[in-house]
């Protein structure tokens, strides 16, 4: 395989790099009054990146035909459907900033180019068949994500977020890497095909036992599963609203979308070793995630619980180990995707009359008398993520426990779905305060047209007509899904 | 009708105008919503005129009206009626413009989206007895929460957040336990088709998980004792055409789930916990009557007796034969509409005098003659006396329990006494006696609108009465079939009956010629179950 097939493979990759670094000599000599000139760069190289990935998944590219420099790299279907997931979360960040940070005064111009290297970082993620590529990818994405979380430079609460989430994020990937030598000392090899030749059968050694169980914390911490998730309020209510809509939905998709790599290619000759720990995993998840959410005040801490919830249920999907399973993750990150991004464009509308985001659930009471549409969207995207039908986010439900019911899970299929009426409590809990009470006329900001153009579009995407895209979704993540089983 | 997707139709009409009221002023949305409202009653008109009923030597098809479209990965887009489903439709579309006349004046705030929720209702309630796809049965079944929700919370009185939540809660844990059972049916059958289902031999021990995860969902739709709380709260709180509704089409989803998907697709479990069944309806039959007795809020009375009613109708389900499954039918219906109008007689004096308490009124036979006419004739529909709608039903259930069980049909017959014990009561207190309260004596007669819409259900009521065959015959062959399919699974009746032996030979010498003729015709059914 020539080099320059491997190069054609990342082209995507290279596109957003080399958009990135001239963006970067860009911000560096124009300011940051080039920020939204910028922005639109970003967006324009995002929506290049998802054109180059497009015909992966299209035609299906799987098996060895898919594997740039030497096997680190997979070009395959399933790489391309979580690029184009995590490429249109990424742009949907890109495309609230100017609106949202020009309210409070600057917007600077690291923001669109943070994201950019985050995205090149979160795609090597979701393509990476080798331990290093994966550790450059998380890195990368991790490295940027720790800046924008700090990104308010004047907020105390944005200092925070990012000092926590340096520190434990640094602490979790030390622990992977632990994983990771260890896997690499008792299989020898560092590329994931080799590692499922060395472990396809039989028992696990210790070490690798161990290697393996560090590296599924590791990946925990970064889809913040149940019991790895504290960071997660506090730094999803410090950081900014668009940054902390960046990280519930494209890092989570990435961190995902490897997780499912490592567990059901790399080890997917051990199954029966780590399903436990995903089960556990999957269960606590939907309960703390639910439990915690119900005494929150805080609508971005309510939304990042609700985060750890859903990360729960998409994480009984990995527990069945299946195709079908891996296909009905796809689906659900799917939706998750876009009931995140249509709940914190919400979010990041509600506004006082300086512009100030309003953050507390008891200042949002009575919304749907003084901005119906906006209570009405918002009240779709809760009843969405509480999987009501006929909202879209229901599907994501069903096809999660349909795989695990296939898969012969019933136990794990009833006790989630009985757990996901705590879930429900909460989310009505915000249309309870919205619909129900009276008004307090705290939410009097005009939100911005690109703000709204966002809602309307995942809105549309998660009122009944959103069951009209389930054939083609499904029949996309199925061919993603069996590019997992057979990535080598 | 040729080919025009009339079922589709009926659900697109409400979901479009529900949307189109969202951008109206309160008047256009109140006539929107009344307009759609009598279009789809008029295209159920349409539907029942060419529903074809069969007859001995021209078999009907079973479903008519079918659609079957591939829109969805997993499930399609399936609907089709058979009898059952079709007075269920008809009782829902009937029921609906009434609802939105009952909110006319009633509802002064944010109309259009009270009308936009009802409407959305409607959808939902016609798509849940259309459905003929598993999950798309769930879909419409479960979606209803929502808009109930917004219509109790916002419109509700004053506990209305305690009641919505328990509403939405209670209903929504008993749902998703059907869903993984429907997922696993799914997956076992390969098929998400009902008819098929209906049909499809599931293995008895997994019919018995099955049954009670349908149970879970059904008991407290339906309700049940003991899962029956959320009802006198969401009752209670719910603004008068939302009790209505709840009363008239909702609480009937829980027994067209038994009859479309317990019964037929596990009969032997449902054999097997038949005896539950009778235990949880006997205890709400007595207790409920009881509770209702006390009462001193008029809508959480009728709401018990509501409960009592459900409980009737389960016995009549589970009595595994035509006569019970036939009544069980009629009193759903009837139910329907004499709850839904109880309430509405509620609802027209709490309009005048803003309070629901028994106490506050008294004597409004003098200034309210009109009035007093009508709830008379709704009480003893709901007492179930002979010529109204009520008696058809009860009748044929206890026959139809009595056949299996001497005892169930005796404690649920007390529950008859205490039916007709603490609606008198109730009527007595409000309607009869001396003008206590001034301004309940000042109460004006009803007006044109509310006369409509009581006399509508009066000869609804009136009609099912003395002519009951009208709304049983769409379901003779349906019921028929139901039967045949339990018949594997009937469990056998307690009263052991033997034709008499002659005791005297002289005597049997004279009556030869009469009874040995009417003999087993005359306790037709049960010798019937004895020779199987």
């Amino acid at each position: 395989m020539g080099w320059l097939v491997a190069l054609r493979m990342t082209a995507a990759e290279e596109v957003l790099s080399l958009t990135g670094l001239a963006m970067l000599l860009i911000a560096a000599w124009g300011g940051d009054k080039t920020a939204r000139m910028l922005t639109w760069v970003g967006v324009a190289a995002l929506a290049l990146a998802a054109w180059l990935t497009l015909p992966a998944l299209v035609n299906g590219a799987m098996g060895p035909g898919a594997n740039a420099f030497f096997g680190q790299y997979a070009a395959d279907s399933f790489a391309a459907y979580a690029k184009l997931l995590l490429y249109l979360a990424t742009a949907a960040s890109l495309l609230v900033a100017p609106a949202f940070f020009g309210r409070a005064g600057a917007y600077r111009a690291e923001y669109p180019l943070l994201l950019l290297f985050a995205a090149v970082g979160m795609g090597l993620m979701v393509a990476a068949t080798n331990l290093l590529t994966l550790y450059i990818g998380l890195e990368l994405n991790s490295l940027a994500a720790y800046v924008l979380a700090a990104s308010a430079r004047d907020d105390q609460r944005s200092a925070e977020a990012g000092l926590k989430y340096f520190v434990l994020g640094a602490l979790a990937s030390g622990i992977l890497l632990f994983g990771m030598s260890l896997t690499y000392g008792f299989t020898g090899t560092a590329s994931f095909a080799g590692i499922r030749a060395v472990l396809h059968s039989g028992v696990l050694p210790m070490g690798a036992l161990f290697g393996m169980t560090f590296m599924l914390v590791g990946l925990a911490f970064k889809i913040s599963a149940v019991p790895f998730h504290m960071w997660t309020p506090d730094v999803y209510e410090g950081a900014p609203t668009p940054v902390t809509m960046f990280f519930a939905s494209a890092p989570k998709v990435a961190a995902l979308a490897l997780t499912m790599r490592v567990a059901l290619f790399a080890f997917g000759g051990q199954g029966h070793g780590w399903q436990p720990i995903v089960v556990f995993a999957a269960l606590a998840s939907i309960v703390v995630g639910a439990l915690g959410a119900i005494g929150q005040g805080n609508i971005k801490r309510l939304l990042a619980y609700s985060s750890i919830n859903n990360v729960g249920f998409i994480l009984i999907g990995l527990a069945t180990g299946t195709p079908g399973g891996a296909a009905a993750m796809l689906v659900y990150l799917a939706i998750y995707v876009v009931m995140t991004i249509g709940g914190f464009v919400a979010v990041l509308m509600l506004c006082d009359a300086q512009g100030r985001q309003i953050e507390a659930i008891a200042d949002i009471t009575g919304l749907s008398r003084t901005q119906p549409l906006l209570a009405g969207a918002l009240a779709m995207v809760m009843f969405s993520l509480a999987g009501i039908p006929p909202l879209f986010g229901f599907w994501g439900k069903f096809v999660v426990f349909q795989a695990a019911v296939a898969a012969g899970m019933v136990p794990l299929a009833a006790l989630g779905i009985a757990a996901s009426v705590i879930g429900a409590f909460y989310y009505l809990k915000v249309v309870k305060v919205m619909y129900f009470d009276d008004p307090v006329g705290k939410v009097v900001g005009r939100a911005d047209a690109m703000h709204w153009l966002l809602l309307g579009l995942a809105v549309l995407a998660l009122s009944p007509l959103g069951y009209l895209a389930t054939t083609w979704l499904d029949g996309y993540a199925v061919v993603a899904a069996k590019a997992l089983f057979r990535a080598a | 009708m040729n080919g025009f997707p009339i079922l589709s139709a009926m659900l697109a009409v409400p979901l479009l105008v529900s949307i189109a009221c969202l951008f109206v002023s309160a008047r256009g949305a109140r006539w929107l919503a009344l307009g759609a409202t009598l279009v789809d009653f008029a295209l159920g008109v349409v539907l029942w005129s060419h529903f074809q009923i069969g007859a001995p030597g021209l078999p009907a098809a079973q479903w008519q009206f079918t659609e079957r479209l591939p829109l969805f990965a997993g499930f399609q887009w399936a609907l089709g009626i058979d009898g059952i489903a079709l007075v269920l439709i008809a009782l829902t579309v009937f029921l609906m413009p009434i609802c939105i006349g009952a909110s006319w004046n009633a509802i002064e705030k944010r109309v259009p989206e009270y009308m936009a929720a009802f409407l959305f209702m409607e959808t939902l309630m016609i798509g849940v007895f259309a459905a003929q796809d598993l999950f798309l049965f769930y879909i419409f079944f479960e979606a209803g929460l929502i808009p109930m929700y917004l219509i109790i919370g916002v419109w509700g009185g004053k506990d209305r957040i305690y009641a919505s939540y328990k509403f939405f809660l209670y209903t929504l844990l008993g749902s998703v336990l059907m869903l993984i059972a429907m997922l696993w049916m799914a997956n076992a059958a390969g098929t998400t088709d009902v008819p098929t289902l209906m049909a499809y031999n599931f293995p008895v021990a997994a019919q018995k998980w099955l049954w009670l995860a349908f149970f879970a969902s059904f008991a407290v739709k339906m309700p049940m004792w003991p899962v029956h709380t959320w009802l006198p709260d969401a009752h209670v709180q719910a603004p008068t055409a939302g009790s209505v509704i709840l009363a008239g089409v909702l609480l009937k989803m829980g027994g067209y789930g038994f009859i479309r998907f317990s019964l037929p697709m596990f009969p032997e479990a449902s054999a097997a916990f038949a005896p539950l069944i009778f235990g949880l309806s006997m205890v709400a039959v007595v207790y409920t009557s009881l509770v209702a007795l006390v009462q001193h809020d008029m809508k959480k009375l009728i709401a018990y007796s509501s409960v009592a009613h459900m409980g009737i109708v389960t016995i009549g389900l589970f009595a595994f034969n035509r006569q019970g499954l036939e009544g069980a039918v009629v009193v759903m219906l009837s139910h329907g509409l004499v709850a839904g109008a109880l309430f509405l007689c509620v609802g027209i004096i709490y309009d005048r005098l803003h309070t629901r308490e028994i106490d506050r009124y008294g004597g409004l036979a003098i200034n309210m003659p009109h009035y007093a006419l009508l709830f008379l004739l709704f009480t003893m529909a709901s007492v179930g006396l002979p010529g109204t709608s009520g008696f058809v039903g009860e009748f044929l259930a206890m026959i139809g329990v009595y056949q299996l069980s001497s005892w169930v049909a005796l404690v649920c017959g007390t529950g008859i006494i205490l039916g007709a014990a603490y609606m008198l009561y109730l009527y007595r207190r409000v309607v009869f006696g001396g003008q206590v309260n001034p301004d309940a004596a000042a109460m004006p007669d009803l007006d044109a609108r509310e006369l409509a819409m009581l006399g509508a259900l009066a000869a609804v009521v009136l009609w099912m009465g003395v002519h009951p065959e009208t709304f049983i015959a769409p379901i003779h062959a349906d019921i028929a079939t139901l039967d045949a399919r339990l018949a594997q699974a009937r469990p056998e009746g307690d009263a052991h009956l033997r034709a008499g032996g002659p005791i005297m030979p002289a005597l049997t010498a004279r009556i030869t010629e009469g009874p040995t003729g009417e003999g087993p015709s005359g306790e037709g059914p049960s010798g019937e179950g004895r020779t199987r």
